[in-house]
């Protein structure tokens, strides 16, 4: 008895605060078929928002990823002062509101700001264009390739590397084709979690952007200035795409977890 | 008994359930000494990590403290900036609790029941994370605003705060605590059902106290993403002050009124709190792994 | 799960991406040939879809045949800082006159810019008090706002060039034209009790309006008709007291493009544009461009009338000393940066 309560206790929640929700936006997109979802998603503005998305992630993917590989190798393998501080300081942006991230970049490399400030002296500018975009971008996701592959790492044990070092092999070539294929499905899995991340941020970007339709509007800020503008199809169709997004890094997830779920 | 990967400082929030593997032997985790490759690395991740996280906070923090004790409090006691930190803390409390008792509904259900479509189920749950913020608040918004088709209008109330706030937190605490349920040792559980406990007494002394460390730590981790979220609630609470509107609102309105100083001090004071949560949190994983 | 679904699936994930990547950039190089000018607009938050259309035609002129356009709107205020802060602009368009004067004092427009025909204003309106469909509360003039219970929107006049036009035509209204100052500002003192939201923008205000919130709102003219253009279920009057509103445009002095830039200038004043203004609810400059027409209020009166922006701007917007810092400080809003800070 008992069990049939909670199943269906459990089951109503997530269907009022969860399918019902991303349903219903589903089916007010579709409502008057497909055609006016392709011509809304294939307009100028929203087709350079879907490019300006994607270029913005793959920049933050690749950075973090770098990083994150980089980082995991120091944290696993070696020894160095300050090493607890620099694990705790790693997980700093997952607690961080991406506006405060937002504000925080704009008094680093705002043109009123010093080190902005510097740049823009050099004909570079950072805040209300794309670089600054990036930086954020980076910000909000950085934690997500290290913790991904950090454990897996540890669990790998480095008898493999030894056993290659002392078969002559350098550290790149012990990196390369030791280290590397040893964590290549957690590395997937943390790029698919910061691409996710990368592509659906909204709050730092609305800070730190500067809404230049066609110029530094990505698709999560087309979808709000979209709808303030009670263009609900347009709205309600970049919306859906980055549900649709957002279901397939779901999937591709769950296939790519880390040994231990499946 | 699994607990969350300590190794990994205070507490995983991406989205990975806990690696469910056994505990490695420590012979197997080679460290070395640090050697001039390693300073190099380790330097340029320091430098990427400094300029493009630590540095931009420290300024947000000496900005919102640069003019004194005084000025920050004043900033932040200002009745409407007071106010929205108030809600927000309020609100994400009682999401925590919430959560602290449907995640583990949840987690239970995913785990202990057998039903067509619970694998479905099971992936869903990590959608608010997948999701971006602004495309939840506007499927909130299509149920539960103006145009709601079940005539429910949430739009500029706290409960519709709330209710988006539900959403973004949903999986925290269901990935922390499931893992920990699947790793439960069941004998226990069935000596007690054996010596004549009833369901609910088993439940609540052999297998809470073993779910409460993950418990908490999901729940901890709910608040902070809630006091930090903006996407979500800024379509559905529109932006009454001293009614619905949330401390990340209330800075983004700062810094458009260019009160940047305000911004900063309303900024401080939230990382604050998150700051406090985390040790929090961090000193509740000790204790859990003591006992462990 | 085998090691081969993974990997298919992975595969299929980096094509889909890849694909949508190359259908933008298939678009993009699809475009006009010859040399492609690009200009930046900065504009206010209502025009957004007056200049769509602006856009289209002047692209349709020999003058505007290779130029394309990226376009930012926002709250006036917040646009004029943003551009004062580094937001590039080739053209801006603003809700008043002092957001200009800020960019002129910053060196970025020149001080010249409104030395033309039309004082560089390119738009007209009225402000208009804004009510659900069918009026159910007879919300016509000032003195029904003040009625018990009534929730009135109107933006936040530290970030909203809208607010601010909301402000002084309540104030001209009430102080028979500025000339009985303590009745004007006693009417502002009792009705901002009455706003409960005070959005950043005209635009977020009227999304708060028809989301369901208040009973009526302060609102542009040509704001409340793009709303019932849209479907919205709103109705508006013109009070008879009320104050002209003037839209200023100008070209940056920074711009890369003087000479593409002048020319959607002089494109916003000719009766093309100024006709397609008119069809989005702004009143045109021009005289007999063809479109709707607008009623005009007995007791119209203008910015000047009032004293100017200089001296309105000090007495009532100075973020620490003026009547509306005093009030929103009543009402506990913080719209001024705490002293000696900023």
């Amino acid at each position: 008895m008992a069990k049939y309560l909670l199943r269906a206790l459990a089951l109503i929640y997530l269907l009022f605060l969860l399918v019902i929700p991303v349903g219903l936006i589903a089916w007010r997109t579709f409502g008057d078929g497909l055609g006016p979802v392709v011509e809304a998603l294939t307009s100028d503005e929203a087709l350079h928002a879907i490019k300006l998305t994607l270029t913005i992630a793959a920049w933050a993917v690749v950075g973090n990823t770098i990083f994150g590989v980089g980082t995991a190798v120091l944290l696993v393998r070696h020894d160095f002062p300050g090493k607890r501080l620099l694990n705790a300081l790693i997980d700093l942006p997952l607690a961080v509101s991406p506006v405060i991230a937002g504000l925080a970049l704009i008094l680093v490399y705002g043109k009123f700001a010093p080190v902005g400030g510097w740049l823009e002296q050099r004909g570079i500018q950072v805040i209300f264009s794309i670089p600054g975009m990036v930086l954020a971008t980076i910000f909000v996701s950085l934690p997500l390739v290290v913790r991904a592959v950090a454990p897996v790492l540890e669990e790998l044990g480095v008898e493999q590397e030894q056993a290659a070092q002392t078969l002559g092999a350098t550290g790149w070539q012990t990196f390369r084709r030791i280290t590397i294929p040893g964590i290549r499905w957690a590395l997937a899995y943390g790029v698919v979690l910061c691409m996710a991340r990368a592509l659906g941020e909204y709050g730092a970007l609305a800070v730190v952007s500067g809404r230049i339709v066609g110029e530094t509007q990505t698709l999560t800020l087309f979808v709000e200035d979209r709808f303030q503008n009670f263009d609900q199809p347009a709205a309600f169709a970049a919306a859906t795409l980055l549900a649709l997004i957002a279901i397939v890094t779901l999937l591709l997830t769950k296939l790519l977890r880390p040994k231990g779920n499946d | 008994m699994a607990t969350t990967q300590t190794s990994t400082g205070t507490g995983v929030a991406a989205p990975a359930p806990v690696d469910a593997a056994p505990d490695a032997p420590p012979a197997r985790r080679g460290r070395r000494r640090p050697a001039v490759g390693t300073g190099l690395g380790l330097g340029t991740a320091v430098l990427y990590l400094s300029l493009i996280v630590l540095l931009p906070l420290a300024v947000v923090v000496w900005r919102g403290g640069k003019d004194g004790p005084g000025y920050f409090w004043q900033a932040v006691r200002t009745p409407d900036s007071w106010a929205a930190l108030k809600l927000t803390l309020v609100a994400s409390l009682v999401v925590a609790l919430i959560n602290l008792v449907m995640g583990t509904v949840i987690a239970w259900v995913l785990v202990r029941d057998r039903f067509p479509g619970i694998a479905v189920v099971d992936t869903l749950i990590d959608l608010p994370f997948a999701l971006p913020t602004i495309v939840a608040g506007l499927v909130l918004l299509a149920l539960y605003g103006a145009t709601s088709p079940l005539h429910v209008n949430l739009a500029y109330t706290q409960i519709g705060v709330v209710v988006a706030l539900l959403f973004v937190t949903l999986p925290f605490v269901v990935r922390t605590v499931q893992p920990v349920l699947l790793e439960l040792d069941r004998d226990m559980e069935q000596a007690a059902y054996s010596l004549g406990a009833s369901q609910w007494v088993t439940f609540r002394r052999i297998i809470l106290p073993n779910l409460a460390p993950a418990m908490l730590s999901g729940a901890g981790l709910a608040f902070t993403r809630s006091i930090a979220e903006y996407g979500a609630t800024v379509l559905i609470s529109g932006n009454l002050p001293f009614k619905t509107q949330v401390a990340s609102v209330n800075i983004v309105g700062r810094i458009e009124s260019d009160n940047i100083a305000g911004a900063a001090a309303v900024s401080t004071a939230l990382l604050l709190i998150a700051f406090a949560v985390l040790i929090l949190l961090d000193v509740i994983q000790r204790w859990a792994a003591r006992r462990g | 799960m085998g090691r081969t679904t993974r990997a298919v699936a992975a595969l299929a994930a980096l094509v889909l991406v890849g694909g949508v990547a190359a259908c933008g950039n298939g678009s993009d190089s699809a475009a006009s040939s010859g040399p492609a000018v690009t200009l930046s607009l900065v504009a206010y938050s209502t025009p957004q879809a007056a200049y769509k259309k602006i856009i289209k035609a002047f692209r349709g002129t020999p003058a505007g045949k290779n130029v394309k356009f990226k376009e930012s709107y926002g709250g006036s205020g917040d646009q004029s800082r943003a551009v004062e802060s580094g937001l590039k602009a080739d053209l801006v368009a603003f809700s008043l006159e002092p957001d200009i004067t800020r960019l002129v004092k910053a060196g970025i427009v020149a001080e010249d810019w409104n030395k033309t025909e039309h004082d560089g204003m390119v738009t007209d309106s009225v402000v208009v008090i804004a009510t659900r469909k069918g009026d159910p509360k007879h919300l016509k003039t000032w003195d029904d706002l003040l009625g018990s219970g009534v929730q009135v929107i109107t933006p936040n006049p530290f970030t909203s060039g809208g607010a601010r036009w909301n402000v002084l035509a309540a104030y001209g209204a009430k102080s028979s034209k500025g000339t009985d100052k303590v009745a004007g500002v006693s009417y502002l003192a009792a009705l901002f009790p009455h706003v409960s939201v005070q959005d950043s923008s005209a635009r977020a205000s009227l999304q708060t309006f028809v989301g369901g919130k208040g009973d009526a709102m302060l609102a542009y003219e040509n704001d409340s008709i793009f709303a019932q253009q849209n479907g919205q279920a709103l109705d508006y009057t013109i009070p008879d007291d009320t104050i002209l509103i003037e839209n200023p445009v100008a070209v940056t002095k920074s711009s890369p493009h003087p000479t593409e830039a002048k020319a959607f200038l002089d494109f916003l004043f000719t009766p093309t544009a100024q006709k397609i203004f008119a069809e989005n609810g702004y009143r045109p400059v021009v005289q007999g461009v063809g479109g709707p027409s607008f009623p005009t209020p007995s007791g119209l009166f203008t910015i000047k009338d009032l004293g100017g922006w200089t001296k309105l701007n000090k007495d009532f917007f100075d973020p620490a000393a003026g009547v509306m810092a005093g009030i929103e400080q009543k009402l506990g809003v913080a719209t001024s940066p705490t002293p000696a800070a900023k």
